[in-house]
């Protein structure tokens, strides 16, 4: 009887304290989805911005023009020397075609702003045209040409037309010349391909991304090849023949330190031994590759080490054991069965390359180059930095294609993100 | 196949060497004030030109410096952006590296605008009044003339002076590495120190301590370093009402419908104000160039021709469009015949 009324005052007691830890338990629950829920929101808050303010730079205004190619201007009819022609005035086909399609301007300087609507690219694609094809001199013809980036910021309504004159971009006159252009429906906006297929520019509408990602190409392709193998070889190592002893355990203390390490420091290095002692240029890709490799190599070793140890040993005993060497051992059986744990740390090793400015800053790869650069001894931006220095540029119109830059690299990132995840996915072996 | 990968690499690192023994195109370091114009003037040159673009780092104006006197050969840049004037000091390490000619160029003129939002009332102060405001240290406010220094008491605009708003003293502004925070103390609060006479006269006396009282920042947060992104700073202004910003007067030009300028000494940061000298706040824009570079890298002298033509720094130029404050045309003429004469610096 006694026993019995003690275990009821248990079960009571129990039964007491269950609320009180169910409602524990739910708050921590609610507290991780908490977590999550905030995460989540900030990681949208960032694409939204992102996507609201540089969706716009895929678009480009332009405008037509009916220009008169003429030989005066040019060169005689028939003239095919490329000198010649490239040196021709073709801002002046330009400027005829809007003296004549806004005869009223005769000001001076009305007429300055008037040629201002009209990006400086224009007497580039005139040239080129005309270089390509010189049959055209002496003709006439209706060319779309690309607007100036305050026209462009006009039509894609970043100005506020309800502002004072003095504090827009656009004056009123301008307005008028540009509303009568929308009348004759001269006024377009087409995909911005010149975004994708020219270098950097100071001039926002002819800029583009072409030169930074072939600099980000080739920086990540001098990493990928000088990484890989490096990491590689020295995990196997490590895991395989190595003793275990104090110098392998130095060893690994350094590795997993030097992944800690703050990326501007390789940079440093970067600058003191490949720029400063072995000579190699300032800004070209092959430095910025060496040097990310450097960056890099700490996080592939440790992956690779990682995908070797799970492994089991059972396959290299079976593999000893019908009589393969060691070497057979690891390249027949142990390095197929870890590859796809190895391809998977360095794809995020090189998706962390990718992102990275710090070290470049260093040796000089923060720079303005028009060129797009053909291979890795020119000197190029990669994608990261030139977010950077289109952030940093007074022109409104960069706003929008920094964003996009954003985009292009996220794109980037998420695909060899995604490919890591498909490859962990298909070739991962569980024993 | 062995051989064939050992023989392929020992061909790609002869030829790296080889090739980095060359340079085809123009090596450019230094200020970013200057970088905006520079790079404009790179990408005219290389596109109607027969030369590479040039290639423009933007390092700091101290920086650029540092690498321009390194040495002379095609490893070490041909050109610095300075947004000042180079340092005797700089002179001789350049000459301690070989390089003993040195031409200079100036570039134009930049105004630093103090300025705040458009939705706040334009502010209208003096240069002593932006001493008063941000430097560390300034004149006991009891008594003004007895010479005793206080730690700066002051935390709105009013208690400065009483004409101006009765707003808290907010202002953004570059970091101590900037040559625009260079420029903004001797400019602008130096300007301001040297109407208190008795801190004029100890310029005489002692220059050392007439100088840091004159260019110290206060850093009790009242000055907020935000960066050298000037672009960030507008955003911040844009932001917040009560907050004035430090940046160079393309961004105020690019931004007019977000931000206005604040009248100094009773003059407003516009292009014809700064350009005849009345805007108290402007500085010179330089860059130098390594003489013995010329001629042994192709394109110096053509891009220089392209940076001292008309069409570029005139006053209908190209840079003029960018924002930069070009030069009266008695001294456009003057440095242009400098470089066609490639006449070396002298301090």
């Amino acid at each position: 009887m006694n026993n019995q009324q003690q275990h009821q005052k248990t079960m009571e007691r129990v039964q007491q304290g269950l609320d009180r830890r169910y409602r524990k338990e739910r708050h921590f629950r609610w507290l991780g989805l908490g977590a999550i829920i905030l995460g989540l929101l900030f990681v949208s808050f960032l694409f939204i911005t992102i996507i609201s303010n540089g969706y716009t730079a895929f678009q480009q205004t332009y405008v037509k023009l009916e220009v008169f190619y003429d030989p005066e201007m040019i060169a005689p009819i028939g003239e095919t020397d490329t000198e010649v022609l490239s040196r021709a005035n073709y801002g002046g086909l330009i400027k005829a075609s809007m003296r004549q399609m806004f005869p009223e301007v005769t000001n001076r300087r009305e007429k300055k702003v008037l040629y201002g609507l009209i990006s400086t690219g224009a007497a580039y694609e005139l040239r080129n045209a005309v270089m390509s094809n010189p049959s055209l001199i002496g003709s006439k013809a209706e060319v779309w040409v690309v607007a100036d980036d305050d026209v462009d910021m006009l039509i894609k309504g970043h100005i506020d037309l309800r502002l004072p004159e003095s504090d827009r971009r656009i004056k009123d006159n301008q307005l008028g010349w540009i509303h009568l252009l929308q009348e004759q429906d001269r006024i377009e906006k087409r995909f911005n391909t010149t975004f994708f297929t020219a270098g950097d520019s100071r001039e926002p509408e002819l800029s583009g991304i072409k030169g930074a990602i072939a600099g980000s190409f080739f920086t990540l392709l001098i990493c990928l090849t000088i990484a890989f193998p490096v990491g590689v070889a020295a995990a196997v190592y490590l895991e395989e023949f190595a003793p275990k002893n104090r110098w392998t355990d130095l060893i690994e203390v350094n590795i997993n330190n030097l992944a800690a390490v703050p990326s501007i420091v390789f940079g440093l290095l970067g600058l003191a031994v490949f720029i400063n002692f072995f000579g190699l240029p300032r800004s070209v890709p092959l430095v910025g590759g060496l040097v990310l490799a450097l960056m890099t190599l700490p996080t592939i070793i440790i992956a690779s080490r990682a995908a070797l140890k799970s492994v089991p040993p059972s396959i290299r005993e079976a593999a000893l054991g019908i009589g393969a060497s060691p070497m057979q051992t690891i390249t027949h059986h142990v390095l197929p069965l870890a590859l796809p744990g190895m391809l998977t740390g360095t794809i995020i090793g090189m998706a962390q390359a990718l992102g990275e400015t710090a070290p470049l800053l260093m040796i000089g790869m923060v720079a303005f180059i028009v060129d797009v650069p053909g291979s890795v001894m020119d000197p190029s931006a990669v994608l990261p930095v030139q977010i950077y220095l289109w952030a940093d540029s007074p022109e409104r119109a960069f706003v929008e294609r920094t964003s996009a830059a954003i985009m292009v690299l996220l794109a980037f990132l998420i695909s060899m993100n995604l490919l890591a995840v498909w490859l962990r996915k298909k070739f991962e072996r569980r024993w | 196949m062995k051989k064939l990968i050992s023989a392929a690499v020992a061909l790609s690192l002869t030829g790296f060497v080889s090739m980095a023994s060359a340079r085809d195109y123009i090596s450019v370091v230094g200020s970013s004030t200057v970088y905006p114009f520079a790079t404009v003037v790179a990408e005219q040159f290389g596109k109607t030109s027969k030369f590479k673009t040039p290639k423009i780092e933007s390092t700091g104006s101290g920086g650029g410096l540092k690498l321009f006197c390194a040495g002379v050969g095609v490893e070490h840049p041909d050109i610095s952006n300075a947004s000042r004037r180079i340092k005797s000091s700089e002179v001789e390490r350049c000459a301690g590296n070989g390089i003993n000619d040195i031409i200079e160029v100036k570039v134009g003129y930049d105004g630093i605008a103090l300025a705040n939002s458009k939705k706040a009332p334009q502010f209208k102060v003096t240069r002593k009044d932006i001493f008063l405001a941000l430097a560390k240290q300034v004149p006991d406010p009891k008594d003004p003339m007895s010479g005793k220094l206080v730690a700066n008491p002051y935390s709105t605009w009013k208690e400065v002076n009483k004409d101006l708003p009765d707003m808290a003293i907010e202002v953004l502004g570059p970091p101590p590495t900037s040559g625009t925070r260079d420029a903004f103390a001797e400019l602008a609060m130096e300007g301001g120190c040297k109407k208190i006479d008795w801190i004029k006269a100890m310029k005489k006396k002692d220059k050392k301590a007439y100088k840091s009282l004159c260019h110290t920042v206060r850093e009790d947060g009242k000055y907020i370093e935000a960066g050298e992104n000037d672009n960030l700073i507008v955003q911040k202004l844009e932001a917040n009402k009560g907050a004035l910003g430090v940046f160079g007067y393309s961004f105020l030009d690019q931004n007019s419908d977000k931000v206005q300028g604040s009248l100094i000494d009773g003059v407003a940061p516009t292009f014809e104000l700064i350009a005849d000298g009345s805007y108290p706040v402007s500085r010179p824009l330089y860059f130098y160039v390594k003489k013995a570079h010329m001629g042994k890298i192709p394109g110096i002298i053509e891009y220089l021709a392209e940076f001292s033509s008309d069409k570029a720094w005139g006053e209908e130029g190209y840079l003029a469009d960018k924002g930069l404050i070009p030069m009266p045309t008695e001294e456009r003429k003057a440095f242009k015949s400098d470089i066609e004469a490639m006449k070396p610096l002298k301090l």
